[in-house]
């Protein structure tokens, strides 16, 4: 049944029929697994991997490293919950190594990323520090590579 | 000089491709789905491409032994006793060749004796008729069939051995039909090799593309080592075709007479390839893997998808080939695909072209990917619909 998910994750525009089709898992029980896996969270959101370079929006990303002091008795997981709850913060990851928290934010421009890292991340009360990394570029997102890959040909007919 | 005299006899007796139009008619078109590819859509996997980009930087750019890096056939030694049982000696009975399609040149010219004659199931894979006319032995076609699924029968083979007859060739999984042959069967054709002390050559080039079945290997077979040619590479599991590298695998005998061929007309398979596969035997199986589920959902689709759209086939078990029939549509293998090609822009193989077995089908290759699949499944039946003759 993994096999389902893993096709999703890969197109969520396949079809339960398709699917059924691509894996011999019967159709009805194609169906019922992905309406539960909606139900139960598993399936967290259908979304599209946009290279918004190509429309030629600017957005600027920055991963920003957070030292934290951890709280009694819940650890990293109310601050990270402070953070995770504005929407600036795209991804929330609590890691090993010389600081706590990773969290990339996005923003419309530079100045608007400072003023969220300066304004809210940084006068958080258990917040020791932050490093901010713009980023200047992306080469690979979900595991897609994003500038064009040239292919070769392959010839078209052969036995 | 005239021309009959400028090419040999032999050359000459080998009939032209049947598919060298379809090359000029492509080359004049646009947008063309082509399912006529015979080998991988992936490119290599990279940890085997960083391999073979690394064997230049440290400068391995010479000649190796006659017989290929002993590192690699050590390796592959390993490999055929870990996932077949085998027991090769890496010293003397194994032989990397250029691709399989070197392989079967040289099995064919180190056993035939001119006249002798060579067993081979129809269809089959192109190079096996010209390779055996080019060693000046004698094809003689078994035929199969969709009712047997493709599969050829040890009766059929035994029927049409004659005093002359040297070996049997075996091509499973199978190009263009992608049947694999089940284990009871291959047992009694290698009855049928003892009785009559045939030898057998064994192409299994596609032998970890199979689906839901499991391949058994000839040589593994109890008295089968001594008397098969067993021929394999790295072109269609790993996705390597362009690297060129195969090997042959028997006693040791028969590996130094080809050898004694290979050192002459090919010296050696090229060291960069060599390096590259080493690392594919070393690391590569997950990757195998990997590429095999993504090739079974795609059979899966074309299978379904050719079967909606009124061309009935058979579920094939192995290799990246659906061999739909296109009896429906009354056409011959060769307009068939020549009016597909030109009408909707999707290209196939005519099944004659392996055969005259393969006359009434298409060869579809599913190495592609699931959209292109699909948009030449909804082509090819507005195609049909408009040809349907019953
Ligand atoms: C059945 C069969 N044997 C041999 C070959 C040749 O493979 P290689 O690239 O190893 O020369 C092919 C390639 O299409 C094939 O289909």
């Amino acid at each position: 049944m993994k096999e389902v998910f893993r096709i999703l994750e890969q197109d969520a525009r396949k079809t339960p029929q398709q699917i059924a089709t691509m894996t011999g898992i019967p159709l009805a029980e194609v169906k019922k697994a992905i309406k539960k896996a909606e139900g139960d969270r598993t399936i967290l959101k259908y979304k599209t991997l946009v290279n918004w370079d190509k429309l030629g929006e600017e957005q600027v990303w920055a991963l920003i490293e957070v030292k934290v002091v951890p709280q009694r008795d819940v650890g990293f997981d109310a601050i990270a919950e402070r953070i995770y709850r504005f929407p600036e913060a795209r991804s929330v990851y609590l890691v090993s190594g010389t600081y706590d928290l990773a969290v990339t934010v996005v923003g419309s421009n530079m100045r608007e990323v400072a003023a969220f890292v300066a304004q809210k991340l940084a006068p958080l009360e258990s917040v020791q520090g932050t490093v901010t990394h713009f980023l200047l570029k992306r080469y690979k997102e979900d595991g897609e590579i994003l500038g064009v890959e040239e292919r070769p040909k392959r010839v078209p007919i052969m036995p | 000089m005239k021309k009959r005299d400028l090419i040999s006899k032999r050359v000459r007796d080998i009939s032209p491709s049947g598919i060298r139009k379809f090359f000029d008619l492509l080359a004049s078109m646009e947008d063309v789905i082509s399912l006529g590819v015979g080998e991988p859509d992936f490119v290599t996997p990279w940890n085997i491409r960083e391999a073979g980009i690394y064997s230049l930087e440290k400068g391995y750019t010479t000649y190796t032994s006659n017989y290929g890096l002993l590192e690699l056939r050590e390796e592959l030694a390993h490999y055929l006793k870990a996932r077949y049982g085998l027991d090769y000696d890496p010293q003397s009975e194994l032989l990397i060749t250029v691709g399989v399609s070197e392989g079967v040149d040289l099995a064919m010219r180190a056993i035939l004796d001119p006249g002798d004659e060579i067993l081979v199931h129809d269809p089959g894979y192109v190079s096996y008729m010209p390779c055996t006319i080019l060693a000046g032995g004698i094809f003689v076609p078994v035929p199969t069939t969709i009712e047997d699924d493709f599969k050829v029968k040890a009766k059929d083979i035994e029927r049409r051995i004659t005093p002359r007859t040297k070996a049997i060739l075996l091509g499973y999984p199978n190009n263009p039909t992608g049947a694999v042959m089940d284990r009871e069967e291959l047992v009694k054709i290698a009855e049928v090799a003892q009785r009559h002390n045939l030898l057998v050559i064994s192409d299994e080039v596609y032998d970890r593309l199979v689906y839901g079945v499991e391949h058994t290997s000839l040589p593994s077979l109890p008295g089968m080592k001594e008397r098969t040619i067993l021929l394999s590479g790295f072109s269609k599991a790993y996705a390597m075709t362009g690297w060129r590298i195969g090997y042959a695998a028997a006693g040791e005998e028969i590996i130094e007479a080809m050898v004694k061929i290979h050192q002459y007309t090919m010296l050696c398979a090229p060291i960069m390839g060599q390096m590259a596969a080493i690392e594919a035997l070393k690391t590569g199986g997950t990757q195998v893997e990997e590429m095999v589920a993504e090739y079974d959902k795609r059979r899966r689709i074309m299978v379904q998808g050719l079967n909606d759209i009124g061309l009935t086939c058979f579920e094939p078990r192995g290799a990246f080939y659906t061999f739909p029939s296109i009896k429906s549509t009354g056409l011959s293998s060769e307009d068939f695909a020549e009016r597909l090609l030109l009408e909707d822009k999707v290209a196939v193989v005519p099944g004659s072209t392996f055969g005259q077995c393969g006359e009434g089908h298409v060869r579809c290759c599913y190495a592609t990917s699931l959209a292109e699949i699909e948009e030449a499944l909804e082509r090819m039946g507005r195609f049909v619909k408009r040809h349907r003759s019953i």
